[in-house]
């Protein structure tokens, strides 16, 4: 079912982008606090003659952030795309089901309300990320058992949405009733960042994202059959309840573990899927989810670079990239 | 009545036995047990709200919401694992998806989902089948026209194409004449009529037009005060029910 015209873009598209990829996360490098000239920087990654100091920062620090930038960009932007076909609604994100509400949660409670009720030991020791994802995973298999005895799915999208903002009401409780300190440290947070990874951590982020890229390839002709809606993609053949487990799984592993992570990152997920349709000029699946890790990738690695350079947290940089590509889809639809 | 004979004259390739429809307290199909004719067009008639789509839906397996038995080739609907019931039976229903960036062809193309790999890849006799089931709804010049930039006459032909191309025994449609013109309803319709005939399907499909349903289909299936009845077409005249149904009379 791929036409010629766009499987020519696409062959196109894919190798520009790829190397756009690369280029950008060699850029990513070289900024910084200290700017270190891209032959350096070679140097440093190849093992060659580099100023010791120049090559510690590379590989600990920029080296690290660079990679998370990649994933989390790809991770964001895949599971937005899921969202958006599975709900069969445009402005659907990997947020709607409330991951992000529920790694709030999860953090805020680790955060404002475990110094307060004196469990500083065992519970602080779980982590941040630890924290988030298993709020984040909590939220989601409270909604797929939900889901499971729903069949419409716009009933599930609604209680997703009401279920995110209850929980997001819990958090604010916890704001509100906790002390400036841990205030603090909650809503830097919030405003997400790339760096805060730890090199043992990337083992732990890299793999969950692998799998969960590898279940939303395994998910691509289902994907497509849902552009129809689930009537129609069942009689297709297509095994409706399946379909949705591994989604929202897939899904749970790509956000929930870069929100855990990096904290939640808004507007990537939401707008990228949009602009992998309009490059590729597709609404294939087998375009757009290789589309969307390469565009998720160098988003979220330009992000990176704005974000150094202007010492601004990552949340604002992808906020102001991504409201022009909301407003534009929001603006094209009312169109048509 | 003629549904008392069917059982012995068609091959049971779809029944329904002992089925009944509702909502709550309000029942729309009383316990029916019938043979759809094998290989012949069949137009279910009923009023707005009779239950049509209901039992359509029934069928294609998408509503479980009826009692008794749904049976295609001897096994029961709900039995059917969804990817074996779609070699068996395809659907077109009302809704005339408008997705962005998808062309008539790739449309088509989807209904091979039940044959091809893991990733819908299309054989060169999946391509080709795709452009048969295109022409046979005379959208060949459409192929590459995306389907959001389509009237809802040409969605619901692409639609339909999508359904041939599936290669189903049995073909559902809801209302698939609403959204075309008059000369394309006929067109439509003599269309079912051939692939029930010369393709050999088994083709139901609702409508509310008395006198496409009563000229091109051998049979009609009329849904009137919570009976569902079988009756030849050329037959449907002497029978009053369907006058009374639609208040109309046949002199």
């Amino acid at each position: 079912m791929m036409s010629t015209p766009m499987a020519k873009r696409a062959c196109l598209l894919f190798p520009i982008s790829g190397a756009l990829l690369l280029f950008l996360f060699c850029l990513d490098l070289t900024v910084g606090g200290v700017t270190i000239p891209l032959s350096n920087v070679w140097r440093a990654l190849t093992g060659g003659d580099c100023p010791e100091q120049e090559r510690l920062i590379i590989v600990n620090i920029r080296l690290i952030k660079g990679v998370v930038a990649i994933f989390a960009g790809a991770a964001l932007a895949v599971s937005g795309l899921q969202m958006q076909t599975l709900f069969r609604n445009p402005l659907a994100g990997p947020y709607v089901l409330g991951i992000s509400s529920g790694a709030s949660l999860g953090v805020a409670i680790l955060m404002l309300a475990a110094p307060t009720l004196g469990l500083t030991g065992a519970v602080a020791q779980f982590g941040v990320a630890g924290a988030a994802w298993i709020g984040a995973s909590s939220i989601l298999i409270v909604i797929a058992a939900i889901g499971h005895r729903i069949k419409d799915i716009m009933v599930v999208l609604i209680l997703g949405m009401m279920f995110s903002s209850g929980v997001s009401a819990i958090v604010q409780i916890l704001q509100f009733l906790s002390k400036d300190e841990a205030l603090k440290s909650f809503v830097i947070w919030t405003m997400g960042s790339l760096g805060d990874v730890t090199t043992s951590q990337l083992w732990i982020l890299i793999p969950a994202v692998v799998i969960g890229l590898f279940l939303g390839i395994v998910a691509i002709k289902p994907l497509n059959l849902l552009l129809f809606g689930e009537e129609y993609a069942s009689t297709m053949g297509l095994n409706v309840g399946r379909s949705r487990k591994i989604l929202f799984l897939s899904t749970t592993l790509l956000a929930g573990t870069v929100t855990a992570f990096c904290g939640p990152i808004g507007f990537i997920g939401l707008a990228l899927p949009h602009v992998a349709r309009m490059m590729f000029n597709t609404a294939d699946h087998r375009v757009l989810v290789p589309g969307c890790i390469l565009v998720g990738g160098v988003t979220m690695v330009v992000c990176d670079i704005l974000s150094k350079a202007f010492l601004l947290p990552v949340n604002a940089i992808t906020a102001l990239i991504g409201i022009p590509v909301v407003v534009w889809v929001v603006v094209r639809n009312s169109r048509s | 009545m003629a549904q008392e004979t069917n059982q012995n004259i068609f091959p049971n390739i779809l029944r329904l036995e002992n089925f009944s429809a509702g909502y709550g307290n309000r029942i729309l199909i009383r316990p029916t047990s019938l043979d759809f004719p094998s290989t012949s067009l069949t137009a279910l008639i009923g009023r707005n709200g009779s239950g049509k789509s209901t039992l359509l839906r029934a069928i294609a397996g998408i509503n479980d919401s009826f009692s008794g038995k749904v049976m295609i080739e001897g096994q029961k609907i709900k039995d059917i694992p969804s990817g074996e019931r779609a070699k068996l039976l395809s659907f077109v229903n009302t809704e005339r998806p408008r997705i962005t960036n998808l062309t008539a062809r790739d449309v088509v193309g989807m209904g091979r989902a039940p044959y091809t790999d893991w990733i819908g890849r299309l054989s060169a006799a999946d391509e080709e089948i795709v452009t048969d089931s295109l022409a046979k709804v005379g959208m060949t010049d459409y192929a590459d026209r995306q389907l959001a930039t389509m009237s809802d006459g040409e969605c619901q032909r692409v639609m339909i194409a999508r359904a041939l191309a599936q290669d189903t025994p049995v073909i559902l449609l809801d209302e698939p004449t609403s959204f075309l013109d008059l000369p394309s309803r006929y067109e439509l319709v003599e269309l079912l009529s051939r692939l029930a005939h010369d393709a050999g399907k088994t083709i139901l499909f609702s409508t509310h037009e008395l006198d496409i349903a009563l000229r091109r289909a051998d049979w009609v299936a009329l849904l009137a005060d919570q009976e569902l009845r079988l009756l030849k077409a050329n037959e449907v005249a002497t029978h009053n029910c369907v006058a009374t149904t639609f208040g109309i009379s046949f002199d």
